[in-house]
């Protein structure tokens, strides 16, 4: 069976002024359904764009990238907002959440673009409210929110729209270590109970603990995949 | 994404900025409103004078005695009488450019009606006065050539006249006096309103030409008049009747090559021709310079949905990385600028209108509110707010999600 996700010899170079930078090179590796992936490596090691790629907000200047059997480098940017529309879920560091807006208009978002009844889009909003355990906080503007209601929020939005893969980047950056704890917990449970594929960026090895695999970045390529045969911390 | 849903973004996101908003709107309120104004003001203009110049008579051109030289000192027009109901009837036969002659002379008397007396202006002059004037009668009958020949003691009255000497009485049959002069009423004229000059059109008495000659107001000379209008045949014709007229009336007043004509033709259609297409420019004027100001309102429009577009790239980035698609984000940032600019035109229109009213109120012009120029105007800002909303909105659609979600 194919991966759900092939990365063959990736590679991209940005063009600093004259300067050519080159944030990943020769990356090769494949993700299958239901994986629960940390991807580890400092600053600058090219993790973050490796995450852009992967999430179609970004294209790879060589090799080859296939999503769901789909080849991706070929995409035009419709192409690739649709892409990211359906099959990807973004957690960021800094939740990205439309300010003044409330949780369920925030996680109603991604339904807006592809093309659902408004009553469909509030059904599916409030029910991925409810998996993160934010039930009868949907009127919430986002600001009145914690750190760790937001970022629950900001998953709840990644989930509405049941994508492949959930792609998560640095998500616990900044929270406090009890919350950090909750979220890891959450997405942990999103893993087992839905079988979502999810993916994170963090360079906190407590946090990586919480996968059952561990890529690690430096310079660019990739140093070192190790799976936990343990399945990972347990809490 | 729906109309429906980017309309309700876009409400959403003016109302968080509700004085900038509203600041960027009041350009576009102005342009519309002041285009809508100005328009207003020269349509009005435009339209008094087309009225002036249909109450004028249409190809109408005047003869007026020339000034004459006494002593070395010219003497100015019409200060001789050197025209004759002669030279009136010649024009009539001669020119063949010529439709009509109506010869008048009169003065300024007091007309009395009972215990009533009213200063006002009788002139004397033929049927066919009337016809040259395109002036119908409101009531009774005009006088005939026949009563003009006899010399017969009729008035015609004009509506200010029987207004002030009459009252709601009926005029028709009763007994004015005119220099002492018992005349029978016997026709009300339409009413005019005001000339080119704003003088008061129905103010005045016309009785025969003949009764004026001899009986009213005497000259020196007999059968003189003061002036007389020649209808050409029609608009095309105007020069050649001009000549003509002037060829005879110099031939028949024996004037020498190199002297100084005794008489003076003027064209008054081409005077108000004249003044028409002042008005017409002058409104094209006014409404260019609103234009102008509509075309700032829509300047406007593009740097705040510039700063707008800076602003919210953050936003952007989160609408690109959820899957909006380039045009999704281009359309929101449109329909905004397209919201703003139309409830601005609307609000215009009704400050426009509102405006016109009250410039008319206070300043007694005739101002016309055209249907055209509020469609116009409000199609136009609809058009600004597409063609300045554009660029900010494609930039918002172009920028890149990855730099956009970065972006602090």
């Amino acid at each position: 069976m194919a991966s759900l996700i092939q990365v063959t010899d990736l590679c991209k170079t940005y063009q600093v002024g004259e300067i050519a930078i080159q944030a990943i090179c020769g990356v090769t590796l494949n993700i299958d359904k239901g994986e629960f992936v940390s991807i580890m490596g400092s600053s600058g090691s090219g993790k973050s764009t490796f995450m852009n790629i992967l999430g179609c907000l970004d294209i790879p200047n060589q090799g080859s990238y296939y999503l769901e059997g789909t080849s991706i480098e070929s995409l035009g940017r419709d192409d690739l907002a649709q892409i990211r529309n359906q099959k990807i879920g973004f957690v960021f560091q800094g939740f990205n959440l439309l300010s003044r807006t409330s949780a369920l208009e925030n996680v109603e978002l991604p339904l807006i673009y592809s093309a659902v009844s408004s009553r469909e889009r509030r059904r599916k909003a409030l029910e991925a409210l409810q998996a993160v355990g934010l039930s009868g906080r949907e009127g919430h503007h986002t600001n009145q929110l914690s750190g760790g209601q937001q970022q629950r929020v900001a998953i709840a939005r990644a989930l509405v729209n049941q994508p492949a893969i959930i792609l998560a980047d640095e998500p616990t950056g900044n929270l406090d270590t009890k919350t950090s704890l909750e979220i890891m917990q959450l997405l942990t449970r999103l893993n087992e109970d839905q079988k979502m594929t999810v993916v994170i960026v963090t360079h906190e090895p407590d946090i990586a603990t919480f996968t059952r695999r561990t890529i690690f970045f430096r310079d660019g390529q990739v140093v070192e995949d190790r799976a936990l045969p343990g399945g990972g911390k347990r809490s | 994404m729906r109309i429906l849903a980017s309309l309700k973004v876009a409400l959403r996101a003016l109302r968080t900025n509700k004085m900038r908003s509203f600041l960027t709107m009041l350009g576009i309120i102005i342009g519309v409103g002041a285009v809508i104004v100005m328009v207003a003001i020269g349509t009005g203009a435009t339209e008094m004078i087309s009225q002036q110049i249909a109450s004028m008579g249409s190809n109408l051109i005047m003869v007026l005695p020339g000034a004459t030289t006494s002593g070395g000192a010219r003497m100015g027009l019409g200060t001789v009488s050197t025209l004759t109901s002669d030279d009136a009837r010649a024009i009539k036969e001669e020119c063949p450019a010529v439709k009509e002659v109506a010869p008048i002379w009169g003065g300024v008397t007091q007309v009395v009606y009972g215990n009533q007396n009213w200063n006002t202006g009788v002139n004397g002059t033929t049927p066919a006065f009337f016809s040259v004037r395109e002036w119908p009668m409101a009531d009774g009958r005009l006088f005939t050539e026949q009563e003009v020949t006899g010399a017969v003691k009729v008035a015609v009255v004009g509506q200010s006249v029987v207004d002030n000497l009459f009252g709601s009485e009926n005029p028709l049959g009763q007994i004015i006096r005119i220099k002492k002069v018992p005349f029978t009423v016997i026709g009300v004229l339409d009413r005019k309103g005001q000339s080119a000059r704003g003088d008061d059109q129905d103010d005045v008495v016309y009785i025969p030409l003949t009764t004026s000659q001899k009986k009213v107001f005497g000259s020196t000379l007999p059968r003189t008049v003061r002036i007389i209008l020649v209808q050409a045949q029609d608009l095309t014709r105007m020069a050649e009747a001009e000549n003509q007229v002037n060829d005879l009336l110099k031939q028949r007043h024996r004037t020498q090559p190199g002297q100084l004509a005794d008489f003076t033709v003027r064209n008054l259609t081409e005077i108000m021709a004249t003044a028409e297409q002042s008005a017409k420019i002058m409104s094209l004027l006014l409404g260019s310079i609103a234009l102008v100001s509509l075309l700032v309102g829509g300047i406007g429009i593009m740097n705040i949905m510039l700063v707008s577009v800076t602003e919210r790239t953050r936003e952007i980035g989160i609408r690109m990385a959820v899957g909006a698609r380039s045009r999704d984000i281009l359309f929101q940032f449109l329909t905004e600028s397209i919201v703003l600019s139309l409830v601005g035109g609307l609000i215009g229109i009704g400050l426009g209108i509102i405006g016109s009213k009250v410039m008319a109120y206070f300043t007694e012009w005739s101002i016309v509110i055209s249907y055209s120029a509020l469609l116009m105007s409000f199609s136009f800002s609809a058009a600004v707010g597409i063609f300045f909303g554009f660029y900010p909105a494609r930039k918002a659609a172009r920028l890149n999600p990855i730099e956009a979600l970065r972006y602090e």
